[in-house]
């Protein structure tokens, strides 16, 4: 079908990614032909958006390795504005939250430059000292604890953990693996993307047994196993062209990226269900806010690119 | 088109909305109910901000824009001529005399009702504390029994009193939710009419349900 040998893999891998998008946007026509109610209207949106961040993410990733880092600065930056804005907060946390935003360029300067000693403990360490110092200067100690502790963790997931997807990039072509870092981040961007969508489609199709009720009514036994299976089989057939994984270790990265996409996809739920707010924003008609579309991606990225790093690099 | 309408539509497609959408992010419900009339016609909001004017500017479409105007405080916009001539022309304030030293200090926004212009106004008169509701101020309800049959566009706004508070100078970034309502017609009395807005305020915040900010 593809002779993916002599083209380039990442192109290559984009151009399958278009070819299902295609696929999906011909079926969802068909959908809104035949009933044409608002039924379809979200759906509709959704595959529209789809595009734009396909088509968006592919130029950010192919272009150059600063315009990838740059991308990936301004969407910690939207994650966390989102979060900022819809977590409770003290008028005396202000000046703290111009420092929390700071952390952001200085942070995505330690991707560019690959500086990883830097870049892994910045946050962790440093930020995570000098954040409740900065807070506690405003001198208001009713509600400090909390404050410190709702935006160190949204710093650790808006920030830190989406960083690791850009960092991925750093990871090196080898003679047998040509795709090299850009590869790791496509297989990442794919699958974890990917299996948001197999999940909700098979909790559509076959979704009967409820895992989580309380916290998030849709998501279903079978949703979770046919997307966790969905993106084993994706892992198997993207890891060749894509990745140095050899077959049982991309058997392991789909299963990871399956279930930590679940898990991430919950704790956002457990997060919203918790401020009473059905998405986190409005900026991607069809899926809600930046939040709601990589909350996921955040959670996964650190645990792929730490196993990637431990077992190959 | 004029260059003086031309550089407005720069102004604010090209730099203000930009901003507006990237640095702070703008969450609006009902953006179709700004857009249903073409007659003169009053927008009142809650006012946080100095921003809260230039976004409730940037949500009107680019044809539509030379025609809306917002009510401002002449002490503040037209500190020199340059920034008077600049806040006039491009930025579309009406400037009003607010240390009462004209006898009718609303003569100036009846004048734009008259030349067909729709006019923002802050019921609130200033900016108060962040992400508080002040007492409405009257003047609304005059403009509404001069011109009984001018229609209001309730407007309620939240996030921009975090984003740039009165008497900050730095900005932190907060999304800021819109939420537009029905539009009203003059009830015939100037305190009912009050009552109403101060009704139709509170509902619309409501359906934001705005996050705690103390």
């Amino acid at each position: 079908m593809f002779n993916l040998e002599n083209t380039d893999p990442v192109l290559g891998s984009i151009g399958i990614i278009f070819t299902l998008l295609i696929i999906a946007t011909i079926i969802v026509g068909i959908m809104r032909f035949k009933d044409n109610s608002d039924s379809f209207k979200e759906l509709s949106d959704r595959v529209k958006s789809w595009w734009f961040m396909i088509v968006i993410f592919s130029v950010a990733i192919m272009t150059s390795p600063i315009i990838s880092v740059v991308f990936f600065s301004i969407l910690s930056f939207l994650a966390f504005k989102e979060y900022v804005s819809i977590i409770p907060l003290r008028q005396a946390d202000r000046p703290v939250l111009f420092w929390a935003y700071l952390t952001i360029p200085i942070q995505f300067v330690f991707v560019g430059t690959g500086a990883y000693g830097l870049f892994i403990v910045f946050i962790p360490v440093w930020v995570f000292f000098l954040l409740p110092f900065r807070t506690l200067i405003a001198g208001n100690t009713d509600g400090f604890l909390k404050s410190v502790a709702t935006i160190s963790w949204g710093l650790m997931i808006t920030v830190f953990a989406i960083s690791h997807t850009a960092m991925l990039m750093h990871f090196p072509t080898t003679e047998t693996h040509l795709a090299g870092g850009v590869g790791l981040i496509m297989f990442l961007a794919i699958l974890n993307q990917g299996n948001d969508v197999a999940q909700y489609v098979w909790g559509k199709l076959f979704g009967k047994n409820p895992i989580l009720p309380k916290v998030s009514p849709k998501k279903t036994w079978e949703g979770l196993i046919g997307g966790l299976v969905t993106t084993v089989f994706g892992a198997v057939l993207l890891a060749p062209i894509l990745t140095p994984f050899d077959l049982s270790f991309s058997l392991l990265a789909g299963i990871l990226i399956g279930a930590a996409g679940f898990i991430g996809d919950v704790t956002f739920s457990a997060l919203k269900r918790d401020l009473k707010i059905k998405d986190a924003g409005s900026f991607i008609p069809g899926h809600g806010g930046i939040l709601d579309r990589i909350d996921s991606l955040a959670l996964t990225a650190p645990l792929f690119f730490h196993m990637t790093r431990y077992f190959y690099y | 088109m004029g260059l003086v309408r031309l550089l407005r539509i720069i102004f604010y497609a090209l730099i203000v909305r930009p901003f507006l959408i990237f640095v702070l992010g703008l969450n609006v419900r009902n953006l179709e109910k700004l857009y249903v009339s073409d007659s003169a016609r009053l927008i009142a909001a809650n006012h946080n901000s100095h921003l809260d004017a230039l976004v409730i500017m940037s949500l009107f479409k680019i044809s539509q824009i030379h025609q809306v105007k917002f009510v401002a405080a002449k002490d503040y916009f037209c500190r020199t001529p340059f920034l008077e001539w600049f806040s006039i022309n491009i930025i579309g304030i009406i400037p009003i005399d607010r240390n009462g030293a004209t006898k009718d200090p609303l003569g100036p926004v009846q004048n734009a009702i008259k030349e067909g212009y729709t006019v923002v106004i802050f019921p609130e008169g200033s900016r108060g504390k962040p992400e508080k509701r002040e007492n409405l101020k009257f003047g609304v309800a005059k403009l509404m029994e001069c011109n009984p049959e001018m229609k209001l566009t309730p407007v309620f706004m939240h996030g921009l009193g975090k984003s740039l508070p009165r008497g900050e100078a730095l900005l932190v970034p907060f999304i800021c939710y819109i939420n537009i309502g029905d539009e009203m017609i003059w009830s015939g009395n100037k305190k009912t009419f009050m009552e109403q807005l101060e009704i139709r305020f509170d509902d619309l915040e409501k359906e934001i349900s705005p996050k705690d900010w103390k």
